[in-house]
C-alpha cells in the first residue's frame, strides 16, 4: 500500500493559481525527487502536503488513511492536526534552527515536549528523557554531528546547520521526509556533505521526497523522478525515462538548459 | 526650613525620591503586562499569535489608543486623569497617586505595545513553521522558540523606555505628588538653590544601577546571535 498519496491539490495566491490539480502516490521506502525551473510550484506542494498552507482542493492520504480533505468541513481537532503533522518530516531550505539553542537541545526539544504528554510521563521521567537523549545523540552521530551537541547553531556552518535540521525531523521519525532544495542555501563546496547524508537515508530506506535542482544527485539516489511545470507534473518516472528520455518538450528544455550550464 | 542641616536635607530629598522609586516600580509592573494585551490586539489578525479573535474594530481600537498615547504629552494625559473624572462624571480621583499611576501605565503601555510588537514581527515566519512541522502546538511554539527571541529583540528598546520612565515619574509633581523635584523647589524658595542641584544625582545614580543591569541582562542573553 502506498505511504503517502495525495489527490488533485489545487492551490491559489489571489489571481494566481500556484498548483493546478497535482497526484501522485508512493511506497514505503521509496526515493522520489522532484524538479522543475523555479516558480513552477515545488515548495507550494511541499507547503500543501506539510499543512503549512491550506490546499484549495484535493485529499491527501496516509497508508491510506485520509489526513486531509479540502471538501470536508468537518472540524479537527487540535490533537489530531498535530498526529497527522507527525507523519511528515520536513527540511527547510533555510534551516530554520532554534537560535537559542544548541545543537542537542534543537533536536530534543520536539520529541520532549511530546513526551510531557504521555501518561507516564511523571513516573518515568528519568527514563524517558534519557531515552529522548540517547536517540538525538544517535541521529545526530549519524549526520556526523557528534562533536558539536553542545554548540549554537551561530557557530556552524550552513552544512553543519542543515545536517542538525535534517537529524531534528529524523528523529520524530515521520513516515516521510520532505526537502526543500535542502543545498540551495549553501555553498557549493557544502553541497556535498548533505547530499551524502541524504545518499545514506536512502541506503537505509528512509522514504523521502526531495526537491533539488541537482540533477546528477537526483539521478543517483531517487527511485522515481518527477518534473513539475507550471504547477502540474508534467512527468513522472524511474531516472532513466525522466532523465535520458524526456518525453515532455518542457522536460527536455529544462535538462538542456542545466546541461548547457556545465 | 533653612535651619535644616545638609544631612536633613539629603534625607528630604531620599524621602521624595521615594515617591519617584514607588511610581517607577509600579508603572513597571503593571505596565509591562498591559501592553502585551494592547499587543494581541493590535496584532489580533496576526497568525502566529490569535490570542484574540481575529476581529478588525479590536485592532482599531488598540491602533488608535496607542496613535492617542504616543502622540500627546505625557503631561496633559496626567491632566486630563487627574481632572476629567471630576468635571465630567463627577467622580473626582480620591488619590493623587493613583491617578498618577492610572496616567503613567496606559502611557507607557502604549509605548511597551509597540517594542514587543516589533520584536514578535521581526522573528522569521521559518521559527513558527519548523516550530509547527516538529508537532508542537501553537502555544508550545510561542513560550518554547519564539518569547526567548523577543525578549532578547526587545532588551535594548525597553531599557531605553524604562530609563525614560525614570526620569519622567518626576512629571508626577504637576498633579502636586512631593517626589524629588518638588521636594527640592521647597529649598530653592528660600534661597538655596544646591538641593535642586543635587537632585540630577539621585537620577543618574538610579539609572546607572539600570545600565548595569540591562547591561548584565543583554550580555547572558548574547551567547548567540
Ligand atoms: N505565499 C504566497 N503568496 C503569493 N504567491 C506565492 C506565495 N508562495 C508562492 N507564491 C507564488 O507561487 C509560485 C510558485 O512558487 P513556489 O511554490 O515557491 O515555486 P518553486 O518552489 O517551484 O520555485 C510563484 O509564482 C510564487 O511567486
Ligand atoms: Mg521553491
Amino acid at each position: 500500500m502506498s505511504v503517502l498519496k495525495i489527490e488533485n491539490i489545487h492551490k491559489r495566491f489571489g489571481k494566481t493559481e500556484v498548483l493546478k490539480g497535482v497526484t501522485f502516490e508512493m511506497n514505503k521506502g521509496e526515493v522520489v525527487a522532484i524538479l522543475g525551473s523555479s516558480g513552477s510550484g515545488k515548495t507550494t506542494l511541499l507547503r500543501c502536503i506539510n499543512f503549512l498552507e491550506k490546499a484549495d482542493a484535493g485529499k491527501i492520504y496516509v497508508e491510506g488513511v485520509p489526513v486531509f480533505d479540502a471538501q470536508s468541513k468537518a472540524k479537527i481537532s487540535a490533537g489530531q492536526i498535530r498526529k497527522n503533522q507527525l507523519n511528515f518530516g520536513l527540511v527547510f531550505q533555510s534551516f530554520n534552527l532554534f537560535p537559542q539553542y544548541n545543537v542537542l537541545d534543537n533536536v530534543m526539544l520536539a520529541p520532549k515536549l511530546m513526551a510531557k504528554e504521555r501518561k507516564d510521563y511523571k513516573a518515568n521521567k528519568s527514563e524517558i528523557l534519557a531515552e529522548i537523549k540517547k536517540d538525538a545523540i544517535e541521529m545526530l552521530t549519524r549526520v556526523g554531528l557528534e562533536e558539536k551537541l553542545q554548540n549554537y547553531p551561530c557557530e556552524l556552518s550552513g552544512g553543519q546547520q542543515q545536517r542538525v535540521s535534517i537529524a531534528r525531523a529524523l528523529v520524530l521519525k515521520p513516515k516521510v521526509l520532505f526537502f526543500d532544495e535542502p543545498t540551495s542555501a549553501l555553498d557549493p563546496e557544502l553541497t556535498g556533505e548533505i547530499l551524502k547524508v541524504i545518499k545514506n537515508l536512502a541506503m537505509n530506506k528512509t522514504t523521502m521526497i526531495i526537491v533539488t535542482h541537482e540533477i546528477e544527485f537526483a539521478k543517483n539516489v531517487a527511485d522515481r523522478i518527477i518534473f513539475m511545470d507550471d504547477g502540474v507534473i508534467a512527468e513522472d518516472g524511474t531516472p532513466e525515462e525522466v532523465i535520458d528520455n524526456p518525453k515532455n518538450n518542457r522536460t527536455r528544455a529544462f535538462l538542456n538548459k542545466f546541461n548547457e550550464l556545465r | 526650613m533653612a535651619s535644616m542641616t545638609t544631612w536633613e536635607i539629603v534625607c528630604n530629598l531620599f524621602e521624595g525620591f521615594y515617591q519617584n522609586g514607588l511610581i517607577f516600580i509600579l508603572t513597571l509592573i503593571m505596565a509591562i503586562p498591559l501592553g502585551l494585551v494592547i499587543t494581541f490586539g493590535s496584532m489580533s489578525n496576526f497568525t502566529p499569535i490569535k490570542i484574540l479573535p481575529k476581529f478588525q474594530p479590536i485592532k482599531w481600537v488598540s491602533k488608535t489608543f496607542v496613535w492617542i498615547i504616543r502622540g500627546t504629552p505625557l503631561m496633559l494625559q496626567l491632566f486630563v486623569v487627574m481632572y476629567a473624572p471630576g468635571m465630567l462624571f463627577d467622580i473626582p480621583i480620591k488619590s493623587r497617586m493613583t491617578a498618577v499611576l492610572i496616567a503613567f501605565v496606559i502611557n507607557y503601555a502604549a509605548y511597551f505595545s509597540e517594542i514587543y510588537r516589533g520584536g514578535i514581527e521581526s522573528i522569521a515566519k521559518g521559527q513558527y513553521e519548523a516550530g509547527q512541522v516538529l508537532g508542537m502546538t501553537k502555544s508550545q511554539v510561542f513560550f518554547k522558540v519564539i518569547l526567548f527571541q523577543v525578549i532578547k529583540r526587545i532588551t535594548p528598546p525597553m531599557s531605553n523606555e524604562i530609563i525614560t520612565l525614570v526620569k519622567d515619574t518626576s512629571l508626577a509633581r504637576i498633579v502636586g505628588i512631593a517626589e524629588i523635584i518638588m521636594s527640592a523647589e521647597r529649598f530653592t524658595k528660600s534661597g538655596l538653590i544646591w538641593p535642586l542641584f543635587s537632585t540630577g544625582i539621585y537620577f543618574l545614580l538610579f539609572n546607572g544601577i539600570l545600565t548595569l543591569l540591562f547591561g548584565y541582562i543583554e550580555k547572558k542573553m548574547s551567547y548567540y546571535n
